[in-house]
């Protein structure tokens, strides 16, 4: 069988969750999918899922799963995994999960994928591809380990809408053992910061700035071209974090997630974390030096050259009458 | 306070990836190196913590011997010591074998504090940091942007998706990987580049055995998801065909 474990937050199930499902129904071939979700309270997660064309839907309700902790999930998963014996364990490449599977893997000493954007083939015989080197090369890999292979897919890599629906699987609930004893860490409840001023989820046109931008002193470039377009500016993180932009303005998987009618990325590279944050935008361009960065696999157009000399022209261009 | 700090050597940005003939790897003796940026920010978190608390601040790293490169940019920067686990075949180690391996090189000393970036830049699997804690059987917590440490613990801010964070204690020793932005980084100065040919940097055999967790079969240029028209001629020419472009066929200007 394969397992997909779910994630949820205070009853409100994962998006991502959808993408595992869709990922497991591809990889499946003969084997049956069981669903679990992990929490204090699972019942409203549950049966959302009951809606997935899957056989089963396990909840393991314990209260130390109540607040998520590495310790508590390990425990948790791998009481039902020895149980349950699946041959593959699939989950979404979100941060909770970057934080336990690798722990579980260790434990279960398990092979752990993480980071899949494609599945060849099916059952046992699976092997999967996954983005390295920043995503200038795709790798083709396949699990060595003899146990169940952990996989994590990277978010919007598989469709949700493309989850089959409309099984009737079983809703019944798994065994969990945890050792609170044995949880080192101790979570305080999660908060944002500040509320973000600056809702680039809205903006209808977005101009955003990477690392070939070089310096602060270059950024009036990017915001000339951002009033010429009637844009928002916005940033890729390395400059949010040198401070030449505050915060608020990043996109990508630790910032906003935005889908403006028109994204220009200038600089950009386009490495994942990145790219997830803007890859709905309905027209991307792409304005970069090296002819290979991945940000031109996303692109509808694209640009390749110096951006010190085709910005100035661009906003040139658009101030013309 | 005794600080480890896991860096690797991946390729520098700039870097045209290039393959070996059986597709399996890339050609590094067509690759020029640097230390992975977020292994450079937990570094530099490491020596913020000893100036504040005291201590030394050990860099562990495991690959073939060009990875002294990053050991001595370490030392430069300020970090006392290394440890090097030394093996060609580390080169293009999985997560798991990478930690199995400075594993066994770092269970000979206790630390109380292990710091590490919070993915390579290489294979970028995001894992190393946390099968090294479970080896190590110490707790651990990922994608941090804030350290506090309180006596014989540690409270940490933890960074969750879409712009929420969340504070968690724990007891040390500890491991942490560490989100870059968290600080600013230092460079190392020509003092700290003389101070570092002193430093010691004890060289340690990979132990035998170890079985990473996956193959690769191939590698290869990623697929574009969209078909890209892509705009030449001069700046002002590229700019004008541009801007024709988004006004007449796409509709967003």
């Amino acid at each position: 069988m394969i397992l997909v474990v779910a994630e949820q937050r205070d009853q409100a199930l994962n998006r991502a969750s959808w993408e595992a499902i869709a990922a497991a129904q591809q990889m499946a071939g003969a084997w049956p999918i069981a669903v679990l979700a992990l929490g204090a309270s699972v019942g409203d997660v549950a049966k959302q899922l009951a809606q997935a064309d899957v056989a089963e839907v396990l909840t393991g309700e314990h209260a130390a799963l109540g607040q998520y902790t590495p310790d508590a999930f390990t425990m948790a998963l791998k009481g039902v995994i020895d149980q349950k014996k699946p041959a593959i364990v699939v989950m979404a490449h979100t941060y909770q999960a970057r934080d336990f599977a690798p722990m579980l893997a260790a434990r279960l000493r398990v092979s752990l994928i993480t980071d899949v954007i494609g599945i060849s083939g099916d059952g046992a015989s699976a092997t999967f591809t996954r983005p390295m080197f920043q995503g200038k090369l795709t790798a083709t890999v396949r699990a060595t380990s003899s146990g169940p292979a952990i996989v994590t897919v990277q978010i919007g890599a598989f469709r949700a809408d493309a989850a089959r629906r409309g099984g009737s699987p079983s809703v019944s609930p798994a065994e969990i053992s945890i050792d609170t004893a044995a949880i080192r860490q101790q979570p305080e409840a999660p908060f944002q910061e500040a509320k973000q001023a600056v809702d680039l989820s809205q903006a209808e046109r977005i101009v955003s700035v990477g690392r070939g931008i070089k310096s602060q002193d270059n950024l009036p470039l990017a915001q000339n071209l951002a009033k010429a377009m009637g844009a928002e500016i916005a940033a890729s993180r390395p400059i949010c974090d040198s401070g030449w932009l505050p915060m608020e303005r990043q996109v990508g998987s630790s910032g906003q997630t935005v889908a403006p009618r028109l994204y220009v990325a200038l600089g950009i590279s386009g490495a994942i974390q990145h790219v997830v944050g803007m890859k709905g935008s309905r027209t991307i361009v792409a304005i970069n030096k090296d002819a290979d960065a991945p940000i031109f696999e996303v692109a509808d157009y694209g640009i390749v050259g110096d951006l010190f000399e085709i910005v100035p022209a661009l906003t040139a261009e658009l101030q013309k009458k | 306070m005794k600080i480890a700090v896991c860096i690797k050597q991946v390729p520098t940005r700039e870097w045209q990836p290039r393959l070996t003939d059986d597709k399996t790897w890339i050609r590094e003796q067509d690759a020029s190196f640097e230390m992975n940026e977020p292994d450079a920010y937990a570094l530099e978190e490491a020596l913020r913590l000893r100036e504040k608390l005291s201590g030394e601040v050990v860099v562990c790293s495991a690959g073939p011997a060009r990875v002294q490169q990053v050991i001595r940019e370490a030392l430069a920067r300020g970090a006392d010591r290394a440890l090097h686990v030394e093996d060609n075949s580390l080169a293009a180690a999985d997560a798991a074998m990478t930690a199995e391996a400075l594993a066994a090189a770092m269970g000979e000393e206790t630390f109380d504090l292990v710091l590490t970036g919070l993915q390579s830049d290489d294979q970028g699997h995001a894992q190393m940091g946390v099968i090294l804690a479970e080896r190590l059987g110490i707790p651990h917590s990922t994608i941090i942007m804030e350290v506090q440490v309180e006596e014989s613990r540690l409270r940490v801010k933890r960074e969750l998706e879409g712009g929420w964070f969340q504070w968690i204690a724990m007891p040390l020793p500890a491991l942490l990987t560490i989100q870059s932005g968290i600080n600013q980084l230092r460079y190392a100065t020509l003092k700290g580049i003389m101070a570092a040919k002193k430093k010691e940097i004890k060289k340690v055999p990979l132990p035998g055995g170890l079985k990473p967790g996956q193959e690769i079969l191939s590698l290869s240029s990623p697929v574009r998801s969209k078909q890209t028209q892509m705009i030449g001629g001069t700046p002002a020419d590229a700019a004008r065909e541009l801007v024709r472009r988004l006004r007449e066929e796409a509709r967003v200007l």
